[in-house]
């Protein structure tokens, strides 16, 4: 096969990505979209065996089958809850694939067109040590934060003083690195890239809180793609370069919004240290306020009466595995004709969309979970709100309190409802380490429970 | 001089310089040839950085405006989508693991293969459950 021939190829794959991408705009179009995106990386692959300086389809072969076989395997196992954690999982094999293929073309540049051994030339070894940095920060990046969700490490920020010095002279160390390896034509200096490039991934993680952690596996998405993009350059392909870049800005623009979710500026998110986990460490202020407390008969009979009732989900729902038994609870509701809705905030969850998709697995109608813009007016309207799992994003403190730290965050106006109900394990604070000031309003219940539990409860009162 | 004499001259004299001429002439065929066979293509045409800059600056708008069309729902399939396309890296790592004979680079490039396929696989499986659960209901 000549090379138009291929190089036409990767463009009807980079455009199969593209559509791909444009499918996910609708739920109609998005497994169409799906399908987009197999037959470009089929095409692609399909491209790559057949030119002329691929031979050893055995091993080619046998690393497909291995490769496939384990992703099958956990992408069939996984629970939906666990969602976060995988695609940081997946991101990190992105990035560690990026430095094996750096290292690949560094001792064998020919193969690419790019020099000979320790004679790359020296914009083709730029783009190559840039990849690997970015693919190096990938990987280790995105184990710290699969650790953080998976409960292995502490989900608290860990800051030390002098923390953003260090990593500022390591950045700086790095592109003295990178300088001297591209000059020098050194191994050594292309192995120093990739050891500091593991050490910074872990310095730039480790101080980001869990309840930022969204942001942090949207940048990580975009770190992947802009590695692919550093490897597209190396290797003078564009199909590389258009994908990269399609990652990295989804990745990039994903960041953007959750901050916005947040009302936090990214530079912030990623200095950290905001947002430990601080289950357990009751309410200080909650001597001289008294709350209301209620039991599952209690909430059941108030739903029951209600013409109108919005479902709030949060993380504790996610942990709880208790949206099967919330749609349950909501199908009673709704056969009695109660009109039921659910709210999601941009930032609910580990990952963007999180609770769509655990919603869309307990079979909730899609179009009746609507975004914060589109139902936040309607809380006015409501009888109910019922905030489940979620804490940070319905307190008004963040339009009140200057001084608080979620000051500015977009909330769900929840407290507008005529009665608010709070299913929670405790008096916790949530992960921003705020007091809720809801919780001592006269409209608000508070149901002092596992999540999964209350639901159960309240269909059992209900039946 | 007679006049035979400075005829003479003056037919020397011009048959010299077509000599010169035709030399020149041939010099000059020479150093084109020379010059459109021995340059380096980087200098002839655009050089392939400029060329792959482009490539990136448009694949960053198309990528802009697409993803800002996907709706907030389906987020995570977005994300997961996304993790899946970027394993495209293994179009790099199938040009290391291609030749023959087994080396450091074809070991490397091996390694990269199996880690890209682990998330082609994973990544668009895991798209697909997720997005089948968005089927419409009822």
């Amino acid at each position: 096969m000549t090379e138009n021939y291929s190089a036409i190829l990767y463009l009807v794959s980079s455009v199969c990505f593209i559509m791909a991408l444009r499918g996910l705009s609708s739920p109609d179009t998005s497994r169409q979209g799906n399908f987009y995106g197999i037959a470009g990386i089929v095409i692609a692959i399909g491209t790559t065996l057949a030119l002329p300086s691929v031979l050893s389809y055995e091993v080619i072969i046998a690393g497909i089958v291995i490769g496939g076989a384990i992703g099958t395997f956990i992408a069939r196992k996984i629970e939906m809850t666990a969602l976060p954690q995988l695609v940081a999982a997946f991101h990190s094999l992105v990035g560690l694939a990026a430095c094996f293929v750096a290292a690949a073309a560094f001792y064998r540049p020919e193969a690419y067109g790019i020099g000979q051994f320790l004679a790359i030339y020296p914009a083709s070894l730029v783009e190559m040590t840039l990849g690997l940095a970015i693919g190096a920060v990938t990987f280790t990046g995105s184990i710290i934060a699969f650790g953080k969700l998976q409960g292995l490490i502490t989900g608290a920020p860990l800051v030390f003083k002098g923390q953003h010095a260090l990593n500022a002279v390591l950045g700086i160390l790095l592109v003295a690195l990178i300088a001297w390896t591209v000059s020098d034509q050194t191994q050594l200096g292309f192995w120093l890239i990739l050891i500091l490039s593991l050490v910074i991934g872990v310095l730039i993680i480790v101080p980001i809180g869990g309840a930022d952690m969204p942001v942090v596996i949207s940048m990580l998405n975009s770190y992947s793609g802009w590695a692919a993009c550093g490897i597209g350059f190396t290797l003078g392909n564009s199909l590389l370069i258009v994908t990269g870049a399609l990652v990295g800005s989804s990745g990039a623009i994903l960041s953007y919004i959750m901050c916005k979710g947040m009302n936090r500026s990214f530079f912030s998110v990623i200095l950290g240290g905001f947002g430990g986990e601080t289950d357990g460490a009751a309410a200080q202020t909650q001597g001289d306020k008294s709350i209301k407390s209620g039991s599952a008969e209690d909430a059941a009979f108030i739903m029951e009466n209600a013409s109108s009732v919005i479902i709030v989900p949060g993380y504790g729902m996610a942990v709880a595995q208790a949206q099967h038994a919330l749609r349950e609870m909501c199908d009673i509701l709704k056969a009695r004709g109660v009109t039921v809705r659910y709210a999601i905030h941009p930032v609910a969850g580990r990952m963007p969309g999180h609770m769509n998709v655990l919603l869309a697995e307990a079979n909730v109608p899609y179009e009746q979970v609507l975004e914060l813009e589109e139902i936040n007016r309607d809380f006015n309207q409501t009888d109910v709100a019922f905030v489940i799992g979620a804490n940070d994003v319905t307190n008004p403190a963040a339009k009140t309190d200057p001084n608080s730290p979620i000051y500015g965050m977009p909330i769900l106006d929840v407290e507008n409802a005529q009665t608010v109900l709070f299913v929670k394990r405790s008096m916790a604070s949530g992960y921003a380490g705020v007091d809720n000031e809801l919780f001592f309003r006269d409209n608000t219940m508070m149901l002092f429970a596992d999540a999964k539990k209350m639901c159960e409860e309240i269909v059992q009162a209900l039946n | 001089m007679s006049s035979e004499q400075l005829l003479d001259r003056a037919r020397e004299l011009a048959e010299e310089a077509e000599r010169l001429a035709s030399e020149s002439v041939r010099l000059a065929q020479e150093a084109a040839r020379s010059v459109t066979s021995s340059a380096p293509p980087e200098t002839t045409g655009v050089d392939p950085f400029i060329f792959g800059l482009t490539v990136l600056v448009l694949a960053c708008f198309v990528g802009y405006y697409v993803v800002w069309r996907v709706t907030p729902a389906l987020h995570s399939p977005l994300m997961s989508v996304t993790n899946a396309i970027s394993s495209v890296i293994i179009v790099g790592a199938l040009i290391a693991a291609g030749p023959a004979e087994t080396n450091f680079s074809q070991i490397m490039g091996f390694c990269a293969v199996v880690l890209a396929s682990v998330n082609i696989f994973g990544g668009f499986i895991v798209t697909q459950r997720m997005l089948s659960m968005f089927k419409k209901k009822r």
